[in-house]
């Protein structure tokens, strides 16, 4: 990139100008790195590298505005969120604004991920100072031009003013704003002169989407690309002995057939990076064709002997394994406030419940796909993952190549739920490039991806509580869970602080079926049982439910204890706003209501199902969503983020079974695994609670209060509690649904 | 390989691919129209849903030897420039997340109401339900179709 700048810069350094060769003005802003105290002036300002920046503003001299959206894009609606929020304070107006992905570095940052709903939550403060800084220098720029002081003029919709009437579009500027230092603290907009946060924005991509232009991993092609398809052993536990391809280098279009699983084992086997190892040990058969139907065709004609390595894990194992856990103690303390087992031994009454859930797969429509393409002297790689720069960095060691000669592109994907945090088919892609000396292109079936997976793990809550004089005096939560357990804050989210005396303990079996975050990790499974067990109190203790969680909630308000990660009283507002909005209490007859609210991935949500009954049968109408995650930066997505959430949550608490024998995956595809369809749907009505607190993230939150709020519907309408997802096994048991 | 003669969005267009081939790889890897996903391969997801004379169509299970003259439409050859009335409705109501299902969903929706284009809650419902939104944007696939539909009236 060609630089002509000669001016000093901040020493902050979150931001670098350059004039283009082409024209215009392109700024690069490191949105995090800002905050690092170790940026530091760059040494050679001729030579400054853009590719050092995860984000760019580029200004036309006619004043077209691009925006480089800097985090990846998995359907939760950042690409169109994170540059509206630049384009607020840049003042520019939005439809005149054009998106485009943001591409990789991997040398500064620490966020170039799609993940944990955090990407809104921690850009906001630096996506908005970069576009008002880029304003300001365009103003600096103007009244320089103008011979006038910089505060008389004013900057609106991509047009700078003075006091005169004079006018300058942005793109008039461009030039002379690109030499200027780069201004310090610059004063923010108040939320009441918005203009674009907080109106909707359609999604930056709806025309290549609903015209079906190549956007996706899937979609990418190059040059002398070839197809591969792995055979990966059938079931956890097994490694390859040998394979014969005879058929299937007869098949038309196969180009050879190889093994591989050497390198990426090696690595694996190094120690670094393993959260990230969700992959199997074995050695891998692959075929390599000239086109996909090839590929597939190619697999399925391959034969292959496996050795049993470790053993087989079946569900049943598993079941009993977890309830030992619980059963035995065998816990570790992960938070105690007061004296639990005094509570205990004091109760009037102790109810204690077990919630079982089953493994999931992902099952991102999208399969997992990623194109590589290694040779000596650089290595290329396009495609779908949410951790571009770990991907990166894990290939650059796989092979000794300086991360300088990686490049990452990233595609639109066709979603992630946590899949795509691991990055095995990466690794794998760049193995097998590196093998056969060609640029290829993994590409997985439904098959792979569903018997492969990174699943989440199969989890057991028993929750106890001790009943004093009419309250809760003691609350344990247990967890068995497999390969991991919850993150550290989660012990941390409510009832923490609500109970005086307050223990969670946690356990976990170390299995050799892999496994990782889904949608809303632990909580996506947590928030069931703990809002089913709260409703099941309520009961108990003959309190409307809703009510007894603002009982709790008092107590929790201003707190003194700094590890309580959610807020009393925005938790209250939530929940009195769905009440308000579902009619809590005053539907027609013959709907039955559940409630439930949880706070995850710093959002506050509370949730109301509304069910009927049709021939004895729970048909879930509606879901009435109230949510708290601040300022609402693009309605229209944060509403759609909701809407789906909630869906996702139910299907899956209602619907979707896995189980495993022997090591073997019982489902391989959705004739038998089931996901929820529009038939199964209620209508999902979303109401924001209206604050001025800086916005968080909801590709997540939504989904965690979803089943609890089912489940609390079909008891009040059937007088059934349910202890075990998915919930159609236990409705057909009981011959509730057919 | 042998050669087939087919019919695609409105021209003939000359492929060579081995008889068993799906018109789901053969659109995608032979014609470039990318349009078409790959969910499943076994018809149970959608995505890869088509117009085969007109009628809704899952191309992963549709082979290239037995297309005989069929007139295949696919998203790419739904409209002129994006501006169906599916597709206007899709964008008014910002019906994507992710985005990759949602060409199977318009087709499927296209092709249902060139049949009904006054169909009932309860009928879209019904012709919508094979295919999987992973996202679950079913409240505004819905809403859109019945935006699409009063479009067509």
């Amino acid at each position: 990139m060609k630089s002509e700048i000669n001016t000093n810069f901040s020493r902050r350094n979150f931001l670098k100008t350059s004039v283009l060769a082409s024209g215009g003005l392109l700024i690069g802003f490191n949105f995090l790195q800002s905050c690092k105290p170790e940026a530091k002036m760059p040494v050679d300002i001729a030579n400054l590298n853009f590719n050092d920046f995860n984000a760019f503003i580029r200004i036309s001299d006619e004043g077209y505005i691009t925006i480089f959206s800097p985090n990846p894009e998995i359907g939760q609606g950042v690409k169109t969120a994170m540059p509206m929020i630049i384009a607020e304070e840049l003042d520019v107006e939005w439809d005149k604004v054009s998106v485009a992905q943001g591409a990789l570095d991997t040398k500064n940052f620490r966020r170039q991920v799609a993940g944990g709903s955090q990407s809104i939550r921690q850009g906001w403060n630096a996506l908005r100072q970069t576009g008002a800084t880029a304003k300001q220098m365009l103003i600096n720029a103007a009244a320089l031009k103008w011979n006038v002081d910089a505060s008389s003029c004013k900057a609106s919709k991509g047009i700078i003013t003075n006091t005169n009437g004079d006018t300058f579009n942005y793109g008039d500027v461009v030039k002379e704003a690109a030499k200027l230092e780069v201004p310090e603290n610059i004063a923010l907009k108040e939320i009441k002169d918005y203009t674009i946060i907080g109106k909707n924005a359609i999604n930056v991509d709806i025309d290549k989407i609903i015209t079906g232009k190549s956007l996706f991993g899937i979609d990418y092609k190059a040059k002398n690309m070839v197809i591969a398809s792995v055979l990966r052993p059938p079931a956890f536990g097994q490694k390859l002995v040998s394979f014969n391809a005879i058929e299937a280098k007869k098949i038309t279009g196969v180009i050879d057939v190889i093994t591989i699983g050497e390198r990426v084992r090696k690595f694996k086997n190094s120690g670094k990076r393993s959260w990230t190892f969700q992959i199997s040990d074995s050695d891998k058969v692959v075929v390599i064709a000239k086109n996909t139907w090839a590929a597939i065709k190619g697999k399925k004609a391959l034969s292959a002997e496996w050795k049993i390595d470790s053993k087989g894990e079946s569900t049943a194992e598993h079941d009993r394994i977890l309830t030992e856990i619980l059963d035995t103690n065998k816990l570790n303390t992960r938070r105690e406030d007061g004296n639990v087992n005094n509570a205990f031994k004091n109760a009037d009454k102790v109810i204690e419940r077990t919630y079982h859930s089953p493994f999931l797969p992902h099952n991102c429509m999208e399969p997992m796909n990623f194109y590589a393409d290694v040779t000596s002297e650089k290595i290329h790689l396009t495609g779908p993952v949410q951790t571009p720069e770990s991907a990166e960095n894990v290939v650059a060691d796989m092979f000794g190549v300086d991360k300088e000669n990686i490049h990452v592109e990233m595609t639109r994907m066709g979603g992630g739920f946590g899949r795509r945090l691991y990055g095995d088919f990466v690794y794998e892609a760049a193995e097998i490039s590196n093998v056969i000396k060609r640029p290829v292109k993994l590409l997985s079936t439904r098959e792979d991806d569903m018997t492969t997976g990174v699943y989440r793990p199969a989890i057991k809550y028993r929750i106890a509580a001790a009943l004093k004089d009419g309250k809760i005096s003691g609350y344990h939560l247990k967890e068995a869970a497999i390969n991991s357990n919850m993150y550290g804050i989660i012990p941390d989210f409510f009832p923490a602080g609500c109970i005086p005396n307050y223990k969670v303990s946690t356990g976990n079996y170390q299995s050799n079926i892999t496994t990782g975050a889904w949608r809303a990790p632990y909580t996506n499974f947590l928030a069931f049982a703990e809002q089913s067990f709260f409703d099941e109190l309520a009961t108990e203790l003959n309190i409307d439910t809703i009510q007894l969680r603002l009982n709790l909630l008092q107590n929790v308000k201003g707190t003194t204890d700094k590890r309580i990660q959610y807020s009393g009283q925005r938790m209250e507002d939530t929940i009195k706003l769905v009440r308000e909005k579902a009619k809590w209490g005053k539907t027609k007859q013959g709907v039955y209501q559940g409630f439930s609210a949880y706070y995850s991935h710093n959002t506050h949500v509370a949730e109301i199902a509304d069910i009927v009954l049709k021939d004895g049968y729970p048909i879930i109408k509606k879901v009435t969503v109230a949510v708290d995650c601040g300022i609402v930066v693009n309605p229209t997505g944060a509403k759609n983020q909701v809407e789906g959430g909630v869906l996702d949550g139910i299907g899956h608490a209602m619907y979707s079974d896995f189980s495993f024998e022997n090591g073997k995956p019982k489902y391989k595809n959705f004739d038998k695994y089931r996901l929820i369809r529009m038939q199964e749907t209620p209508k999902v009505e979303v109401h924001f609670v209206q604050n001025d607190n800086d916005p968080t993230g909801l590709g997540e939150p939504g989904l965690p209060p979803a089943g609890g709020a089912v489940a609390n519907a079909i008891n009040s309408a059937l007088g059934k509690r349910l202890y075990r997802q998915p919930f159609v096994n236990q409705l057909k048991k009981e011959s509730i649904l057919s | 390989m042998p050669n087939y003669t087919i019919n695609i969005n409105g021209k003939e267009r000359i492929v060579e691919a081995d008889s068993d081939t799906p018109l789901l790889w053969v659109l995608r890897d032979e014609l470039n129209l990318v349009g078409t996903k790959f969910g499943c391969g076994i018809a149970q997801c959608g995505a890869c849903t088509v117009h085969m004379d007109g009628i809704a169509t899952r191309s992963c299970q549709m082979q290239i030897s037995i297309l005989n003259n069929a007139k295949i439409t696919t998203i790419e050859g739904l409209s002129e420039d994006g501006n169906h009335p599916v597709q206007e409705a899709w964008k008014e109501i910002d019906v994507p997340q992710c985005g990759y299902c949602q060409s199977g969903q318009i087709m499927t929706a296209s092709a249902f109401l060139a049949e009904n284009n006054n169909p009932s809650e309860d009928e879209i419902r019904e012709a919508m339900h094979g295919n999987i939104c992973r996202c679950a944007s079913y409240n505004r696939i819905e809403k859109a179709v019945k935006v699409a539909a009063k479009k067509l009236q």
